[in-house]
């Protein structure tokens, strides 16, 4: 459905120095530098996947996300998505996807939502009988039966994101690119956004491009991770399979009754250690977890235990660390 | 065209989420060229005429074009304010839309408020045509008609290079505003009371004088010879616009390959 081969993109950016005199100066000759954002990108994606496009700020992700949306045209390299080149058959193409910016709105800042959803529905052309059916399913699954008689500048960031995503889907695109679509949210909103796109990817298979610094999203969303650092392709599988290769750690936790003496087990090493309370880092390939819990039982009076994988955040960190991004 | 009405309910409906500062600022766009317009009284009232020129003749050649700038300040101003569009990042909105740029920049803004210039260069024009002793045939209503179209088409085709402009830039040009508000305060005269050369490029270059002046001697019965030249030639400034067209569309397709 989605394939890209090959693509690369750079910029050239003005050098921009402090100072009155350099300003001045900027004003009639600028030193300019390229940045490669993309280094020959390659991926495909099936219809249907959710994909969780992840990197740190300035990998390269929101170009990618242009250049797959027609916004962009890459240097070099092929793009191509049912069947269209996103930047050559534009308009023809762009019906079929719906693009949310997280951080930008598209919908009419004074008037009510509902007012943007019917422009949205003449923009993209959507029969009448259609767009009902559509945005009547929307505001249920969405929740916007409150909202949508309420300007957009008067509604709190959440209320606005769910707006947003209903938005981008009147013209029931096939391909949904959602660019940071929890940021800024609170852990409610957070959830609400998810389960909705895990429902439309369900129930009406559409394909889900996603790109997020909430690692929880992409634990719940994505099966799939296309990892971009510094505008090279670093890493694209299962994120069962990044978190077996790079979480190698359990961490365990014990409360038990006050113990002043430390705590020494060995092949484990110690996070954070209190009288009342211990966490070790093991790995369990070498230490195994019950032996680990029959030392603690020996030594201190357990109250409670928990035995947890790596968070996902320390696994991106250290992959981070590891490809030096 | 359709669409284009709906933008217009949605931004009319934004607008009016602000009525107070509406009405004010309507009040307020009434009054700025009727101030101009006092001082083009004023001189008449002084010297008579110029270069044969009548002050009725003046106030008509006065309301024409502000009728088209206004207007084309009404329904044009996306363009004219295109460059906040870039900046903040809104035109990638615009691209992921299956529609044409152009409609979508055109409806991105309207400004309401202009209707009181609008309808101070209408009651100039009103109190001209009735004050002028025009021989009146439906030939020349069209060409008045089409004095303010092709007037509109102008001022739209400088917004939409300044516009374009921006692709490179992204700051808005304030260089345009010598040939949009300097060109309306030239074209208010009758062009032939400049010099040659002031003449020569508001007429070939940037064809004001083919909207205003010469249809207007046509209509005012001042020409000798074939008036359907002068009739024609408002049709040949309204086409000011094609290339303005094409050099839009050349520059979307350059903000597209660098993004800037």
């Amino acid at each position: 459905m989605i394939q890209l081969e090959g693509i690369s993109k750079s910029y050239k950016i003005a050098k921009r120095s402090t100072g009155l005199r350099q300003a001045a100066k900027s004003l009639f000759y600028r030193e300019h530098t390229i940045i490669d954002a993309l280094k020959d990108i390659s991926f495909s994606i099936k219809p249907g996947e959710i994909v969780g496009y992840i990197g740190p700020n300035g990998a390269g992700k929101s170009t990618t996300i242009k250049i797959m949306s027609g916004i962009l045209v890459p240097d070099t390299g092929s793009c191509t998505i049912m069947g269209y080149t996103p930047w050559k058959d534009r308009i023809q193409y762009v019906k079929n996807i719906g693009v949310v910016f997280g951080q930008r709105s598209q919908l009419w800042w004074d008037v009510p939502v509902m007012d943007s959803f019917e422009l949205l529905k003449d923009i993209y052309k959507v029969p009448l009988q259609e767009y009902k059916a559509t945005i009547d399913l929307l505001i249920e699954t969405l929740e916007l039966q409150e909202i949508v008689q309420s300007p957009v500048r008067q509604l709190s960031l959440g209320q606005r994101m769910r707006s947003e995503i209903a938005a981008s889907l009147i013209h029931n695109p096939k391909i949904l690119f959602l660019d940071e679509p929890t940021i800024g949210l609170d852990a409610v909103s957070k959830i609400a956004v998810r389960q909705f796109i895990k429902t439309i990817n369900k129930e009406k298979g559409v394909t889900v491009i996603l790109t997020t610094h909430d690692m929880n999203d992409i634990e719940s969303l994505a099966d799939r991770v296309i990892l971009i650092g510094k505008g090279s392709l670093l890493y694209d599988g299962h994120l069962e399979k990044l978190r077996k290769r790079f979480g190698t750690h359990k961490t365990i936790t014990a409360d038990y009754g006050k113990n002043t003496i430390p705590i020494q087990i060995p092949g484990t090493s110690i996070l954070s250690w209190s009288p009342e309370r211990v966490i070790l880092s093991f790995d369990p390939d070498q230490t195994k977890t019950s032996e680990v819990i029959t030392h603690l039982s020996d030594q201190v009076k357990l109250l409670d235990v928990t035995v947890e994988s790596q968070p996902i955040e320390d696994i991106i960190v250290q992959l981070y660390k590891e490809y030096k991004i | 065209m359709r669409l284009y009405y709906k933008y217009l309910l949605i931004l009319f409906k934004s607008q009016m989420q602000y009525r107070t500062s509406f009405w004010l600022l309507s009040v307020g766009q009434f009054f700025i060229p009727l101030t101009i317009f006092a001082g083009l009284y004023l001189l008449f009232e002084r010297f008579g005429q110029i270069k044969g020129w009548q002050f009725f003749e003046v106030a008509l050649c006065f309301a024409i074009i502000h009728m088209a700038f206004s207007l084309s300040e009404c329904f044009a101003r996306g363009f004219d304010q295109f460059s906040s569009l870039v900046i903040k990042g809104e035109f990638d909105r615009l691209l992921v839309r299956p529609r044409s740029t152009f409609v979508q920049v055109l409806g991105s803004k309207f400004e309401f408020i202009k209707f009181g210039r609008l309808l101070q260069s209408i009651i100039v024009l009103v109190w001209a045509l009735s004050n002028l002793p025009i021989e009146w045939t439906s030939i020349k209503a069209i060409t008045l008609m089409l004095m303010i179209v092709s007037g509109v088409l102008i001022f739209t085709g400088i917004y939409m290079l300044a516009a374009t402009m921006c692709f490179w830039t992204v700051q808005g040009l304030e260089v345009a505003n010598i040939f949009t508000d300097g060109g309306r305060e030239m074209a208010q005269y009758p062009l032939n009371i400049y010099q040659k050369w002031v003449a020569r490029f508001f007429t070939y270059v940037i064809p004001f004088g083919t909207v205003n002046y010469l249809p207007l001697m046509y209509i005012l019965g001042k020409t000798q010879g074939n008036g359907i030249i002068y009739l024609l030639t408002p049709i040949a400034g309204g086409l000011f616009i094609l290339p303005c067209f094409l050099f839009w569309q050349f520059g979307v397709r350059h903000y597209r390959s660098t993004g800037s």
